[in-house]
């Protein structure tokens, strides 16, 4: 066994505990562990180009960029913001748990690509969430603000990924059986994706309390600077 | 038949107007930069297609242009675009003269794509059917970005040209991380073509008690997180924490269950995906598009989460893998 291609490991830890650039850490390890297993530079070459092209389906969410840009010049963001800060008894937490809930349904169903941080996050649900936050707490500060945009991203990955492959046997779940045939044990797709529904519903559960918290937390924090402002006055 | 091939040369001509933009305004690495990324999307199948018959150049100067897409991004900067007061109000005045009909293009790119999934399996010409039925949903998401344009340029009645560089616009502003994923799956398959993925799994194999189930269980679990952390992508870390431990350890030997085994754990390995600025696509790029100043922003919004799910799903196998 051959220890040496390790070595790309520990370049790309060393990089992003260093915050050197990420595109240059992946790029160094990628050539560290081909030398270190001893690979001629052709051959590591050929690899990088190949596995670079194989993974090209990855930038497809750049082809939303021309919409999303001419919408935003339009002022797609504010009217997203005007339009959720018209409804009544809507607040971030109910706004950010029915997103969840509605992205956990869509991936179950395979729909894993109608959402996503190009297409939907960044256009629609962060302005919106901020507007929600805002109909509860007045006007968020800068800190607030990137707080509440960082959790409607991270409620759009958990929501994709606490969803996928429960009932249509889509990548994961084949993956899983193909493995097991490898090993000469038989299973159903079906039998495999249904086991998902437990960690699918935590999921829910847990992150929709953190919801709660976060926007407890966002009461106080608002309540807390005007009280200052206050004091600042007097 | 329509196939992604169609759909990549449409993204690489995006990128080259990118790239011709950039090279009017004389900012020539930013041009070099998106000219070198269209090559994948538009002589990407001529690329893999001379590799299998043993022509080997091509994929080597796309591996130069790998390292040179490295060096590049590594030198320029991010920088995010100044937003004047003007600006503002121009975008408040549009907003309130175009109302919710901006929504109708926005919400047509995901309304479109799923339409056009759902209907993939019956659009046929004759026996052939009109989507590649392989790559229906990344077909589906090509086409609904078009007409999406389509609906955008109709609604604003804005030129094309304005719907091109508001986009151009927004791929300068990603700048970098737009690229960090299609490079860190390369890494992946560098990684695992180079065996970093058996090495590991010979260390864990070799450092757990294999007698005791909680021993075994634990490190399959932390086992595919940590992998799954380091490559990016639990999908990688899979085979390898299953070959090293969960077959022969947890299922063989202790008797585990396997679908419940499997699934379960996968998903305590997309618990390290919330963790991982590996996973470029999902905790970075975020962070760049909604420009938010730390680039961890969104892995320390999803922290306490993924946490608390490792806890529940190492639970859950412990309960119900070896009933």
């Amino acid at each position: 066994m051959n220890y040496w291609p390790l070595l790309g490991v520990a370049v790309v830890v060393a990089g992003f505990v260093l915050r050197r650039n990420p595109v240059l850490v992946v790029v160094v390890a990628g050539v560290v562990s081909g030398v270190a297993a001893g690979m001629n530079p052709g051959d590591l070459l050929a690899l990088l180009g190949s596995s670079f092209v194989n993974n090209r389906a990855l930038l497809l969410m750049v082809l939303t960029l021309p919409v999303i840009g001419l919408l935003e010049h339009c002022g797609l963001r504010e009217r997203a913001r005007d339009w959720i800060a018209g409804f009544r008894g809507l607040t971030l937490t109910r706004f950010l748990a029915s997103y969840l809930g509605l992205r956990q349904v869509l991936s179950m169903l395979g729909l894993t690509n109608v959402a996503g941080h190009a297409q939907t996050v960044r256009p629609l649900v962060a302005p919106m969430s901020e507007a929600a936050a805002e109909r509860s707490v007045g006007t968020l500060d800068e800190t607030e603000r990137q707080r509440v945009d960082a959790l409607a991203a991270a409620t759009d990955n958990i929501g994709l990924f606490f969803g996928e492959d429960v009932f249509i046997a889509l990548g994961a779940v084949l993956l899983i059986q193909g493995f097991y045939a490898q090993n000469g044990i038989h299973l159903e797709p079906l039998t495999i994706a249904l086991w998902a529904l437990p960690t699918a519903i935590a999921a829910f559960v847990i992150h929709a309390l953190r919801l709660l918290h976060f926007q407890r937390w966002l009461e106080r924090s608002s309540r807390a600077r005007q009280a200052r402002r206050g004091a600042d006055r007097c | 038949m329509l196939k992604i091939e169609y759909i990549y040369w449409l993204l690489g001509a995006f990128l080259l107007v990118a790239a011709v933009l950039n090279l009017r305004e004389r900012r020539r690495a930013m041009a070099g930069f998106w000219a070198i990324l269209a090559c994948p999307f538009l002589f990407g199948d001529a690329i893999l297609a001379a590799l299998a018959n043993g022509t080997r150049w091509p994929a080597q100067a796309m591996g130069v242009g790998v390292l040179g897409l490295g060096v590049m991004a590594a030198r320029g900067g991010l920088r995010v675009q100044a937003d004047d007061e003007a600006m503002q109000a121009a975008r408040r005045d549009a907003a309130s003269r175009f109302g919710n009909r901006l929504f109708g293009p926005a919400l047509a790119i995901p309304l479109v794509t799923l339409v056009l999934v759902l209907a993939a399996p019956y659009l046929r010409w004759g026996a052939t059917p009109l989507i590649e039925p392989r790559q229906a949903t990344l077909v589906a998401l090509g086409l609904a970005c078009v007409v999406a344009l389509g609906a955008a340029l109709h609604v604003t009645r804005a030129p094309l040209a304005t719907g091109l560089s508001e986009g151009r616009r927004l791929l300068d502003a990603l700048g970098w991380a737009a690229l960090l994923p299609m490079l860190l799956a390369t890494l992946g398959s560098v990684f695992a073509a180079t065996g970093v993925g058996d090495a590991i799994a010979a260390i864990v194999g070799a450092v757990i008690p294999t007698d005791s189930r909680l021993a075994c269980l634990l490190a399959f679990a932390l086992g595919m997180v940590l992998f799954t952390v380091i490559m990016g992508n639990a999908f990688a870390a899979f085979p390898v924490l299953m070959a090293g431990v969960g077959l022969p350890l947890l299922v063989l030997r202790h008797g585990a269950d396997p679908a419940i085994l499997g699934s379960i754990g996968m998903l305590t390995g997309y618990c390290g995906t919330l963790l991982t600025p590996m996973a470029a696509n999902f905790n970075i790029v975020p962070a760049v598009l909604l420009e938010l100043p730390d680039q961890y922003g969104v892995i320390r919004a999803q922290l306490p989460t993924a946490l608390a799910l490792l806890a529940v799903n190492v639970a859950l196998m412990w309960w119900l893998v070896f009933r």
